[in-house]
C-alpha cells in the first residue's frame, strides 16, 4: 500500500526529467548549433513516448496483474499534453514567433504539420475530460469511448514523425511497431472477451 | 577570376582592406603564389591533423558582411549521412577516418584521365579563402570561411572534352570506415552532379580546409565540393571520384526522392520542398528566420546559367 502511494510522486519527478534536462541545457548552453531544434525535437519526442508509454498502461495490469498501475495513467496521459502543448509552444513562439500566416499556411499545406496539429486538437478533449468529474459527468461507457481517440492521436503523432523525415525512416518505424503491438494487444483482448460472452 | 562584385558581397572585417582594394592586381599575379604556395604546403598537409593550420592561404576574395558561424557549430552540426544521420553523428564517428593517402579518380570524357594523389591535385593551385552561405535543404543556413581551388582549375588541367556535358562526383565508399553506410538509408556511395558550366563557374571549389584549417572528418575532409547557390547536399563530400560524361548524372537524393530533390536544387525561395517551406531559413545562431535569398544571394553571378528555364520545373 505504501509502495503505491510512492510511486505517483516518483514518477511525478521521473516524468519532469525531460523538461528539467532540457531547462538544464539552455541554461548552460549544451543545446548545440540549433537549440530550437533541439527543443522542438526532445519535447516532441516525448510527447509521443507518454502517448505509448499511457497506451501500454492497461495491456500492463493484464499482463502483470499489477492494479496499482492504473492510478498513473491519467497522470502519464496528462504528461503526453504537457510535452505536446510545450511541442506547439515551442514551433509557434521560437520556430515561427507568432507569425501567424506562416502557421496558418503551414497547418493547412504541410501535412506533416497537418496531421502533428491535428494529433494536439485531439488531445484536448481528452484532457479536459480527464477529472473524476468529467468522467462521472459523462458516465464510464461514453468517456471510455471517447478516449479511444487516444489511440487515432497516438497514430497521428506517429504519422507526423514519419513524415518530416528526410530518408532515415527506423526512428518513427520503432515508434509505430509499438504502436502496433499495443493496438493489437487491445483487439485481441477485444476480440477474445467477445467470444466468451 | 571573373566574380564580379554583387551588392551583397562586400567586404568585411576579415578581408585586409589594403588587399581587398588591391584585389585586381592581386589576381593578375596569381599564379605566383599558386607555386609559392606549394612549397611550403606539402609537408604541412603531410603532418596535418584535424586542425592543423593550412599555410599560405590567400585571403578571401569573395567575402560577406554576415558574421561568420562560429568553429564549434561548423564542426558539430553536420549532414553527412555517411558517419549517422543524426546531426551529432559525424563529429563524433568521424574522429578516426582516415584520410591519408587520399586518391582521386578523375575519369570520362577527359584527355588525361588517372588517379591523382590528394597532394598532386591540390599542390599545383593556390589555396584560396571563401567566405560562403551554405543553405540546407532543411532550412538552416551558416556563414563558413572554406579553404579551397577553384574546381574549374583542376577540371581545366585533366581537358574536359568535347562532348562532356556533366560532371559526376562520388564519395568514398567504405562501410567499415564509415558506420551510416552499413544502413540503407541512401544509395552507397553517394554520387552528386553538376552541368559541366555550373562546375567551371568561379564561385564553385573544391575545400580542403576551413577557418584556415585542414578540413575536418566530418566536414567532408579531405577534399569537398561547395557550390554555395545549391542547397548543401550538392556539396559532396570526400570526394573519391570525378567523372566527366555526356549525359545527366543520377544524384544520391534524386534516386532516393525524385520528386522531392531535383538535379539542380538550387537555393529558391519561390520553389518550396513538397513537405516544408523554403521562403526562410533560421542562420544558426540566430533566433529569428531570416528570409533565404534567391541562389542563396548569388543570383548576380549565377541567374544567368540559368537563363530561359522554368526553375519550378528544374528544381
Amino acid at each position: 500500500m505504501r509502495a503505491s502511494r510512492l510511486i505517483k510522486p516518483l514518477v511525478f519527478v521521473a516524468a519532469m526529467g525531460p523538461l528539467a534536462y532540457l531547462s538544464l541545457g539552455a541554461w548552460q548552453g549544451r543545446l548545440g548549433a540549433n537549440p530550437i531544434e533541439t527543443i522542438t525535437r526532445s519535447t516532441g519526442l516525448w510527447t509521443l513516448r507518454f502517448m505509448l508509454i499511457t497506451l501500454a498502461v492497461t495491456p500492463l495490469r493484464r499482463l502483470t496483474g499489477w492494479n496499482g498501475v492504473v492510478s498513473l495513467r491519467r497522470m502519464l496521459g496528462l504528461f503526453a499534453f504537457f510535452y505536446g502543448s510545450l511541442h506547439l509552444l515551442t514551433y509557434v513562439w521560437l520556430d515561427q514567433f507568432f507569425d501567424w500566416a506562416a502557421i496558418v499556411k503551414d497547418v493547412a499545406k504541410r501535412p506533416f504539420i497537418t496531421a502533428g496539429f491535428s494529433a494536439y486538437v485531439l488531445l484536448v478533449p481528452l484532457a479536459i475530460t480527464s477529472t473524476a468529474g468529467m468522467i462521472r459527468r459523462l458516465g464510464g461507457r461514453t468517456w471510455r469511448r471517447l478516449h479511444r481517440l487516444a489511440y487515432v492521436t497516438a497514430a497521428l503523432g506517429v504519422v507526423h514523425y514519419w513524415w518530416l523525415v528526410k530518408a532515415d525512416i527506423r526512428p518513427p518505424r520503432n515508434y509505430a511497431i509499438v504502436l502496433g503491438v499495443l493496438l493489437f494487444a487491445r483487439v485481441y483482448v477485444f476480440a477474445r472477451s467477445r467470444r466468451q460472452a | 577570376m571573373v566574380i564580379r562584385r554583387a551588392p551583397d558581397l562586400r567586404s568585411s572585417e576579415i578581408t585586409d582592406e589594403k588587399l581587398y582594394l588591391r584585389r585586381r592586381e592581386f589576381m593578375k599575379t596569381a599564379a605566383v603564389p599558386a607555386v609559392a604556395a606549394w612549397a611550403g604546403l606539402a609537408p604541412a598537409l603531410a603532418l596535418a591533423s584535424g586542425q592543423d593550420a593550412l599555410p599560405n592561404v590567400r585571403k578571401s576574395v569573395v567575402t560577406l558582411d554576415d558574421a561568420l558561424t562560429p568553429w564549434a557549430d561548423v564542426t558539430t552540426y553536420n549532414n553527412f549521412y555517411e558517419f549517422g544521420t543524426d546531426k551529432s553523428d559525424p563529429a563524433r564517428n568521424a574522429k578516426h577516418f582516415r584520410t591519408k593517402p587520399w586518391t582521386v579518380r578523375i575519369d570520362g570524357l577527359v584527355n588525361k584521365p588517372g588517379d591523382y594523389h590528394f597532394e598532386d591535385l591540390v599542390a599545383p593551385h593556390a589555396l584560396e579563402e571563401r567566405v560562403y552561405r551554405l543553405r540546407c535543404v532543411e532550412a538552416w543556413s551558416m556563414v563558413i570561411p572554406w579553404v579551397g581551388i577553384p574546381l574549374k582549375d583542376v577540371l581545366k588541367r585533366v581537358e574536359p572534352q568535347g562532348g562532356a556535358k556533366f560532371v559526376e562526383f562520388t564519395t568514398l565508399h567504405d562501410p567499415k570506415q564509415m558506420p551510416g553506410q552499413r544502413i540503407g538509408v541512401l544509395d552507397w556511395p553517394y554520387v552528386e552532379g553538376l552541368r559541366l558550366d555550373e562546375a567551371l563557374h568561379p564561385l564553385s571549389i573544391l575545400a580542403v580546409g576551413l577557418y584556415g584549417k585542414v578540413l575536418p572528418n566530418q566536414n567532408g575532409a579531405p577534399i569537398r565540393l561547395v557550390v554555395p547557390w545549391k542547397y548543401g547536399f550538392k556539396s559532396i563530400k570526400s570526394i573519391v571520384g570525378i567523372r566527366l560524361a555526356a549525359k545527366q548524372p543520377v544524384s544520391s537524393w534524386q534516386a532516393s526522392a525524385p520528386q522531392e530533390y531535383g538535379f539542380y536544387s538550387n537555393v529558391n525561395p519561390d520553389v518550396d520542398h513538397p513537405r516544408w517551406s523554403q521562403a526562410r531559413e533560421r542562420r544558426i545562431g540566430e533566433f529569428l528566420k531570416r528570409k533565404t535569398l534567391m541562389f542563396n544571394g548569388y543570383a548576380d553571378q549565377v541567374a544567368g546559367l540559368y537563363a530561359g528555364m522554368d526553375l519550378k520545373k528544374f528544381y
